[in-house]
């Protein structure tokens, strides 16, 4: 295992920018609003880049120029409030350009208006419940066998064997792709969070309070993520699979799920 | 009546000071120290007890970084890894970094000034002396039944009432760590007040004097609302109350706020001390002052205020209401305009000037340099949509490691290596200095820069395991951390050789005619500087 | 005394800070301990209150002496009295802690459990039917149903007994200040005893919600809010009272003069603070 560590920490070495680049940047995702997001972070990291090329170009600039053993004499000025003026007004300028678009998708992000499915998402010490809402279908959601195997200290399994290792679950939540779902966020004990990348989602389980979010995937796939708010020993052990598939699969699945349901209730 | 009046016999101005004092040298053996009242001595005391807690803290990292070596899980238990994470944060923060500073105001503000000591000298030992007893009490929790806290330094409940026996020694610590931390406060703003010599007014101050006489204001407006926080967390653990409980008309969220009301301006009081280092080394290696001193003051004091009105930044996932979040994001973008006032005054600080690169000006470059990409990263998370698929991954691990080692760790390095002259009268080895630093350097770009990419591809932090896809970013920043780990006894080794004065001796002004007048007293500095206040001379000070 | 006039006093050394510590260490691990369910940590936790009493006798033994040998001079003076300003600003803030939970769940928590703003789904599935109310145990009705203190009766009573006692502090600093030693006695006295009867009423006031009202620390955010921060008032009462006594006994041994008594001051200061705190607690805890 550490072997095959090292070969592919080497293998990165060489090869890095082979890999793709998910590996090194947020994922564009599957919503309209995860590709917003993605664009919005984009654009602030490529205004950080232009300021840090000014700011850190004059730096070195001065470091390579301004240096004693090129045998410079120091000048004497030590204010200005023009320069002070302009570097006050505009970085200002630079902000409100980012916090426009910011605040328009923000405020696109919190309007969970009109949804076609809602379910109610519930943290557990460590596992999620899924209900659908107005639909007689709920199940607990854990961490795969696999996973849960290979994950024990000094386990002997490579984790490397193991197909999506830490991010794969015994019952996925399905759902519709290019329906508006709507998740109702809650908690049995302490705070977890929902976080699944590339629906660009992240809300807090808080007990007590329902916190609403939603998505709209517009393209069908296995969508992983994980608990990302510190919620004790197995924290790291409780990811999110979502299924997103054709309507018509959504509705034959939803229909099986209610007839073991069914047949569980009448069973007892 | 008391000898120390008797004694403390007048001299004329500055050069005066210095000579003998040696019927009132220090107390011998454990006396000094347990006993000591001597800014100096304090300050020792603080920064060596700094060190220490770095290296304890440096240890706990290192077992996450090796835990986190490769996927799977090698060394510790999942919630012993939790335990570490904890107790690392908190032990750096409040053991390492928040004293060291203390300790650097100890040893300076009263010179810096021309102040014969700390105000409040009986009261400055007690800060110091909570310390060990506050590190005590939460080290000693390791090895309760059920293990030391494992709910993040942020102490969330309700997880964090599902703390084992540490639980009520966890909270009483933070106590003391208030306590002590408002007793210095006090202390530096009262130091500053009323003792600074009588031609130093308060825009001549040396911005040390002001970052930290801002960051004092910000102590104590804060460590009581911390312990007002964990003092809520103790009695609805204990006695029954519902704050934090929605059940009882509480809210577990109600604590997020008012523990990041502290939290803010915590990581500014982290910070802006550094800020004062910087600004002293710059212009000493520059040869040119300061650009901008008094834009600095008002962008520091901006920073200050505008510290106030951000905490909710980091509960951006939370379910505020979307008002709340749109204040919030837009006030943390605003601080980065005072910030970049600071930056770019640097910047015009060094700006045609002569500079030389001993390592003090090594690690202050570095310093701008790489708190500026910290900066960056914060800037990121300030924009709330971004900042749902930042938050609590690797990108904020990423961008508070940025801030706090090559910010304010390099910032505190820097300023020892600026002023152990002055405190031993000797040189420290500048080759070895210049060994050090660059291997800090580069490791730890090596440990947290990575972390960035980890983040961004979807790699919660505060987790013992991770899927296999983030298995080289991770391998590559263990091995940056343990670097940096190795790196940091040759820091040991160097501070120690120069306090045993093995190097060559150091002349009073150390650097080349560097402005203030902690270089106007001989070095090493007396015992008791100045008993007379000095006078604030045109070349002696800041102007 | 040419010497103090010039000369910063910095005392050698001082054991006392040590002490207080060691004090600190009982106290804290005795009481955790204690919390723990293990009953000698109540002991510990004595022991090292204790040792903080000693501590503080000491320590301010210490520094009276020196100010009556003349060791301070206005410029130590000024040190005390801005560490004095500052401490209490602390404890401001640590108030401000509390407020803060009383304001947001007030205006925020209580509100959100209703269904207000964007928890509409809080309400409708969890805590069907609960209404923000104010006050309120919140909507699982922890510790059961309670009466609401009234500002008006005893409450009022104590508002009037603190402002007075303000004034008869007042009375008994200018009365120092003019050298009237006899009247500062007599207000001095009366201040104090002013302060142990306003906590004899609050005592009074908690007995009866807990017996007959069924208002505990355990009801509910209502009770939450309102016992820690009449509590924690009372306690700052209780310790300025304390201090005030102090100073009376002082100056009946003959300390304090007209142009310096910076202890005085500064305990005449905490005195108003507890006074102010007081004045906002009866505002948003009783009235509002
Ligand atoms: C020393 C400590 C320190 C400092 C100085 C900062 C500085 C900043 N921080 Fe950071 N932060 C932390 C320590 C620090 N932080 C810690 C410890 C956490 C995590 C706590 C936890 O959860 O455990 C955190 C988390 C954190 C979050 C929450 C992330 C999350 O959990 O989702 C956010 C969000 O807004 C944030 C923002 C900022 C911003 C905007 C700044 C700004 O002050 C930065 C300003 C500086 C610059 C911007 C660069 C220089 C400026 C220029 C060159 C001018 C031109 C620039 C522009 C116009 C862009 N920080
Ligand atoms: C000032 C604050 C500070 C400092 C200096 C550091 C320094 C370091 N931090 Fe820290 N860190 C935090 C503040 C800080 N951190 C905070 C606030 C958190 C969040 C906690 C939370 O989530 O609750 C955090 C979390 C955190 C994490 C995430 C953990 C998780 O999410 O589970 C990681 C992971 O890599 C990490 C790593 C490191 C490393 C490698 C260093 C290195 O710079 C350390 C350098 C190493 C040494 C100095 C070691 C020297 C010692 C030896 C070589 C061994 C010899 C030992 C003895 C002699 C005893 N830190
Ligand atoms: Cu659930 Cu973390
Ligand atoms: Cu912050």
């Amino acid at each position: 295992m550490i072997r095959r560590t090292c070969l592919s920490v080497a293998g990165f070495l060489v090869a890095g920018s082979a890999r793709a680049d998910w590996a090194i940047n947020m994922p564009r995702g599957v919503t309209e609003l995860s590709a917003e997001t993605h664009d919005l972070h984009m654009q602030v990291f490529y205004w950080c880049c232009a300021i840090a090329f000014v700011v850190f170009g004059a730096m070195i600039w001065s470091l390579i120029r301004h240096r004693k053993s090129r045998g410079v004499e120091p000048a004497k000025f030590s204010h200005s409030m023009t320069a002070e003026v302009i570097w006050t007004i505009i970085p200002i300028i630079i902000l409100l350009l980012m916090a426009v678009p910011a605040a328009e998708t923000l405020i696109k992000l919190e309007d969970g208006r009109k949804p076609d499915l809602t379910v109610v998402v519930t943290g557990y010490q460590w596992k999620w419940h899924y209900a659908y809402q107005g639909e007689d279908v709920a199940f607990y959601s854990t961490l795969a066998r696999a996973s849960a195997d290979a994950r024990r200290k000094n386990s002997g399994i490579d984790p490397f064997t193991v197909d999506n290792y830490l991010l794969d679950v015994d019952k996925p939540l399905v759902v519709p792709k290019g329906a508006k779902v709507r998740i109702l966020l809650t908690s049995n004990d302490v705070i977890h969070a929902w976080w699944v990348p590339d629906l660009a989602i992240k809300k807090d389980a808080v007990p007590g309070f329902i916190h609403e979010t939603f998505f709209r995937a517009a393209e069908a796939g296995v969508f992983r993520g994980q608990c990302a708010e510190l919620c004790g020993m197995d924290h790291g052990y409780m990811p999110i699979v979502v299924e997103v598939v054709e309507p018509e699969a959504y509705q034959a699945w939803l229909a099986t799920e209610k007839n073991t349901a069914a047949e569980l209730a009448s069973a007892n | 009546m008391g000898s120390a009046v008797t004694d403390a016999h007048g001299h004329g101005q500055a050069q005066a000071i210095g000579h003998g004092h040696d019927e009132h040298g220090p107390a011998k053996g454990v006396r000094r120290w347990l006993y000591a009242t001597n800014h100096k001595d304090i300050g020792t005391m603080y920064l060596v007890f700094s060190c220490l807690m770095f290296f304890i803290g440096g240890s706990m990292a290192l077992v996450i970084r090796s835990e986190l070596f490769t996927p799977g899980l090698q060394f510790v238990a999942p919630n012993v890894f939790n335990q570490m994470t904890t107790m690392h944060a908190l032990v750096m923060v409040f053991g390492a970094v928040m004293p060291a500073f203390v300790g650097l105001a100890n040893w300076m503000i009263p010179m810096m000034i021309g102040a014969p000591d700390m105000a409040l000298p009986r009261m400055n030992n007690w800060s110091f002396w909570i310390l060990p007893v506050a590190f005590s009490i939460l080290l000693s929790t390791l090895f309760m039944p059920g293990g030391a806290p494992a709910g993040g330094w942020t102490m969330y409940p309700p997880l964090v009432l599902q703390t084992g026996d540490a639980f009520p020694f966890l909270i009483f610590s933070v106590h003391l760590m208030g306590l002590s931390s408002i007793m210095g406060a006090i202390n530096v703003i009262v130091t500053i007040i009323n003792m600074r010599t009588a031609e130093m007014s308060l825009l001549k101050m040396p911005m040390f004097v002001w970052t930290w006489l801002i960051t004092a204001y910000l102590l104590i407006a804060v460590m009581p609302v911390l312990a007002g926080a964990v003092t809520m967390l103790l009695t609805d653990q204990f006695f029954g109350t519902s704050f934090f409980l929605a059940a009882g008309g509480g809210d577990p969220v109600m604590f997020q706020h008012i523990f990041w009301f502290f939290g803010h301006p915590e990581v500014y009081i982290m910070i802006l001390p550094a800020f004062g280092v910087v600004s002293e080394i710059i212009p000493t290696f520059a040869r040119k002052p300061l650009f901008g001193h008094d834009s600095m003051v008002y962008a520091a004091s901006s920073i200050a205020f505008l510290s106030f009105i951000v905490w909710a930044h980091h509960m951006f996932t939370v379910g505020m209401p979307l008002t709340g979040q749109l204040f919030f994001m837009f006030a943390t973008m605003l601080i980065a305009v005072p910030t970049g006032v600071k930056v770019f005054n640097w910047t015009a600080t060094m700006w045609k000037g002569a500079m030389t690169f001993e390592t003090p000006m090594l690690f202050s470059l570095a310093f701008l340099f790489l708190f500026t990409i910290g900066g960056f990263s914060g800037l990121m998370l300030a924009v709330v949509s971004s900042d749902i698929q930042y938050h609590d991954s690797y990108f904020v691990v990423a961008h508070f490691h940025y801030v706090l080692v090559p910010g304010s760790i390099f910032g505190i390095m820097a300023a020892v290596y600026y002023w152990l002259p002055k405190w031993t009268g000797h040189m420290y080895n500048e080759r070895l200095g210049q060994v050090h630093f660059w291997l800090s350097a580069i490791f730890v770009n090596v440990t947290f820069f990575p972390m960035h990419f980890l983040g961004l591809a979807g790699m919660p932090r505060r987790i013992p395991d991770y899927s296999t896809q983030f298995t080289d970013f991770n391998s590559i920043a263990s091995i940056g951390a343990i670097g940096f780990g190795i790196s940091q006894f040759l820091f040991i080794y160097i501070v120690v050789q120069c306090v045993r004065k093995q190097g060559a001796k150091a002349s009073a002004a150390v650097w080349e005619n560097p402005k203030g007048l902690e270089w106007t007293v001989p070095s090493p500095a007396p015992y008791h500087t100045f008993n007379e206040p000095p006078h604030v001379t045109a070349g002696a000070a800041f102007s | 005394m040419a010497h103090a006039a010039n000369h910063y006093y910095v005392p050698h050394h001082s054991h006392w800070p040590v002490v207080g510590s060691v004090g600190l260490l009982l106290l804290m691990v005795g009481v955790s301990t204690w919390l723990n369910g293990a009953d000698p940590g109540f002991w510990v936790m004595l022991s090292g209150f204790g040792v903080l009493v000693c501590m503080l006798f000491g320590w301010f033994g210490n520094v009276i002496s020196e100010s009556i040998d003349g060791k301070f001079n206005q410029q130590v003076d000024m040190s005390f009295r801005m560490g004095m300003f500052w401490f209490i600003f602390s404890e401001v803030m640590f108030f401000s802690a509390f407020f803060g939970a009383l304001f947001y769940a007030r205006n925020m928590s209580v509100p959100w459990l209703g269904g207000s703003s964007n928890n509409f789904f809080t309400n409708l599935l969890l805590w069907t039917g609960f209404e923000n109310t104010w006050p309120t145990n919140g909507p699982g009705d922890v510790g059961g149903d309670f009466i609401k203190m009234e500002p008006f009766g005893l409450p009022l009573i104590n508002t009037a007994i603190l402002l007075s006692s303000s004034v008869t502090l007042t009375i008994a600093h200018h009365a120092l200040q003019t050298g009237h030693r006899g009247f500062v006695k007599l207000f001095l006295a009366t201040t104090f005893i002013l302060g142990f009867i306003f906590v004899f009423l609050q005592a009074q006031e908690y007995v009866h919600a807990y017996h007959e009202m069924n208002l505990k620390l355990t009801s509910g955010i209502y009770g939450s809010t309102f016992f820690m921060l009449t509590g924690f008032h009372g306690m700052h009462v209780t310790i300025g009272a304390i201090m005030l006594t102090i100073i009376w006994l002082r100056v009946m041994k003959g300390h304090f003069a007209p142009n310096s008594h910076f202890a005085f001051e500064a305990t005449a200061w905490y005195w108003h603070f507890v006074d102010v705190v007081w004045l906002a607690l009866y505002v948003f805890v009783y009235w509002m």
